[in-house]
């Protein structure tokens, strides 16, 4: 393998993980955008979809287990998601840092409550038989890179749910409230949107993606009570590149941040990478502070 | 809040000094290390109840504090030339130059405090300067905690990795093993805090402090008034990681080790529920929360570990929705709970007042009349 092949092969890999880090985001950042809250337990989502598509892979055998898999995960976190809204996230309106402390108290008993359950140790989800293999490039300056089809799927994945969550945004009734909710609630509300209901669904919506992005990364590695707080903290970097609540924001600093760890990775090592990241937010916010799109608004009170 | 009275303080004060003498081994050292932990709940009290900035990352700085002593620790207890454990296991031949300045106790004790404070003041510059603040910056300084938990684990060969550093044996001289220099490094730290407490005490009425709570409750409107908010909150943040530092060296005194578990993203949450349970903006509820939720730990971990989280998680909901006050918020007599207390103090009163007018005369009226409740007003 040529230095471009090398370099190609860590390119595909920071594509993969930025695809689970767009998806873990990107209900981050609707509901970060929409109410202002920070749901610490989003990344139990993740783990919850991890597991059951574990479960799903234990009953249902045959091609289709992965797909009634995903569904399981988007469908099981979503009802979790709302539920937690319900009973947690909406008590605690207009105090987003109290918000955080809540849901990381939700998190801890999500995460107990997995390992008593699973176990400590990991379960793993086998890929389907036709999502085995890999496509391997044969000639060009290329020659040599292997591309996993679990991690071809997990891309294609995550374009796909970007595309319907845009389209949902932009085309659907419902995304029309939401838009006009996160422009301005008060008018919105006068206007005889029910900003509530909004709220609950756009919640619930980001955690089922999560709950995908949970299946998706149970096929490259294993589901354990703590991959959520392992994905969660760069989650937490892509919404503050990202800017608030904004798709295209998301996608980009998903895109720029697992990039970036794949790249500094084949240089130096993990624990290092951790720390330039770091770094590298926070000269970013330096130059952006309000993030790569940035919402104009003269209202005083931001946060 | 009310406030306590003075002979209140002494009297706790001197129970705390006198705890030597009453609790076994085991329980002093417990208490005399959940005290150094409440210094880091008083630094909290000012960064997170005053100004209204929530760090997720207070483990960090805790940290920074722990490692400078730990250093120093570690090169006392060798002998001339020699190299930790772990140095030599790595495979290091020389003392790396930067635990060179660390061998002098006053290095090492000024390190303690600056090290962590100056750290604490350049992050919260970079971030607040840009006007970032709120979510953000507490989501920030949890990446801050994971990057540095990574980093330390990462760093087997100088810095001991995860087993991190340990095998102490004096600190100035005296032996650390010895009994009563474990009780003199009890009133040590409990010096240490009580000096912290009337010092924080002190520059929460002063204009300092005033500015502080105007820039939580509004932002805004103190910019608008011509402060500038940034230099308030950098010098608030970094008191808070310079106490943070403070309790991070008592605390590796007291235990004897530091490792990266210590001070990575689930420790430095954990710190703020301390805080959180006493009373985030409370200098006595959080020094009582942080020695309540400890022993309540230690308590339960050790009967039944894998309650604790389930306990913890519900603490975290708990405190935030029914008692953003924690448990200063109880004795408030605008809480809840505090209203409840008065009614039923007044219902007593009014009881006893019934009772004993029913046996007297009706010229001879009582002093205390049932209609005056301000005289309630503070529950002690």
């Amino acid at each position: 393998m040529g230095d471009s092949a090398v370099i190609a092969g860590q390119a595909f890999n920071g594509l993969s993980v930025a695809s689970i880090l767009l998806l873990a985001a990107l209900g981050l950042a609707l509901s970060f955008g929409l109410m202002n809250v920070i749901n610490m337990a989003h990344g139990e989502m993740l783990m919850v979809g991890g597991y059951l598509a574990y479960s799903i892979d234990q009953v249902v055998h045959g091609p289709l287990a992965f797909p009634v898999a995903l569904c399981a995960a988007f469908v099981g976190a979503s009802l979790l998601g709302a539920i937690l809204e319900f009973t947690v996230v909406r008590r605690l309106y207009g105090r987003p840092l109290d918000t955080l402390l809540a849901t990381w108290g939700v998190s801890l008993i999500l995460q107990q409550g997995a390992r008593s359950l699973f176990g400590a140790i990991g379960v793993e989800v086998a890929p389907p038989a036709w999502l085995s293999g890999s496509i391997t490039v044969q000639h060009g300056f290329l020659a040599g890179v292997s591309l996993p089809y679990v991690r071809v799927c997990i891309i294609l994945l995550a374009v796909l749910v970007l595309g319907l969550v845009g389209w949902f945004i932009a085309f659907t009734p419902w995304g029309m409230m939401l838009r006009a909710v996160h422009q301005d609630r008060e008018m919105a509300a006068a206007m005889g949107v029910d900003t509530r209901r909004v709220d609950l669904l756009v919640f619930s919506l980001g955690t089922g993606v999560a709950g995908l992005a949970g299946a998706a990364l149970a096929l490259i590695s294993p589901a354990t009570p703590t991959v959520g707080q392992s994905y969660i903290v760069y989650a937490f970097l892509v919404v503050i590149v990202g800017g608030l609540g904004s798709l295209l924001g998301t996608a980009l600093a998903a895109l720029l941040v697992g990039l970036f760890s794949a790249g500094i990775q084949t240089f130096t090592s993990v624990s290092l990478a951790d720390v330039l990241l770091l770094v590298l937010v926070v000269v970013f916010i330096q130059f952006r502070p309000k993030g790569i799109v940035a919402r104009r608004s003269r209202a005083l009170e931001e946060a | 809040m009310p406030k306590l009275k003075p002979v209140s303080y002494g009297l706790i004060l001197l129970l705390l000094a006198l705890a030597p003498y009453g609790l076994s081994a085991y329980y002093l050292s417990l208490l005399g290390r959940f005290l150094a932990l409440s210094v880091l709940a008083l630094g909290l009290t000012l960064v997170w109840g005053r100004a209204g900035i929530l760090s997720l990352g207070q483990g960090v700085f805790f940290g920074l504090g722990a490692y400078a002593l730990a250093m120093h620790l570690e090169s006392v207890s060798l002998s001339p030339g020699d190299l930790p454990d772990f140095m030599q296991w790595s495979g290091v031949t020389q003392l790396p130059w930067w635990w060179r300045p660390f061998e002098a106790p006053w290095v090492a004790m000024a390190a303690v405090v600056l090290v962590p404070g100056l750290a604490a003041a350049a992050l919260a510059w970079l971030v607040f300067h840009r006007r970032v603040g709120g979510v953000y910056f507490a989501l920030i300084t949890q990446a801050l905690a994971l990057a540095f938990a990574t980093l330390l684990i990462s760093q087997q060969p100088y810095l001991g990795g995860f087993n991190g550093l340990t095998n102490f044996s004096t600190f100035l001289g005296f032996p650390l093993n010895d009994s009563h220099v474990q009780r003199g490094l009890y009133w040590a730290t409990l010096a240490i805090l009580t000096a912290g407490f009337f010092f924080l005490g002190w520059l929460r009425e002063t204009n300092f402090g005033k500015v502080l709570l105007a820039i939580r409750d509004g932002e805004g409107r103190v910019r608008f008034l011509g402060y500038n908010a940034v230099p308030y909150k950098v010098v608030a943040f970094a008191l808070g990681g310079a106490l943070a530092g403070i309790a991070g060296a008592l605390f590796t005194l007291h235990v004897g080790v530091i490792s990266p578990a210590m001070v990575g993203v689930v420790p430095s949450i954990e710190m703020v529920v301390w805080v959180g349970v006493g009373g985030r903006d409370s200098l006595p509820g959080a020094v009582l929360g942080t020695v309540l939720v400890n022993f309540g730990k230690d308590w339960v971990s050790s009967a039944m570990p894998s309650v604790w989280l389930f306990g913890m998680g519900l603490l975290f909901i708990l405190v935030v929705t029914a008692l953003p006050e924690g448990l200063s918020g109880l004795a408030s007599t605008e809480s809840r709970f505090g209203r409840f207390a008065l009614r039923l103090a007044a219902l007593s009163r009014r009881a006893a007042f019934a009772g004993a007018a029913s046996k007297m005369t009706n010229d001879a009226r009582p002093a205390d009349h049932p209609d005056k409740l301000e005289e309630v007003n503070e529950i002690p």
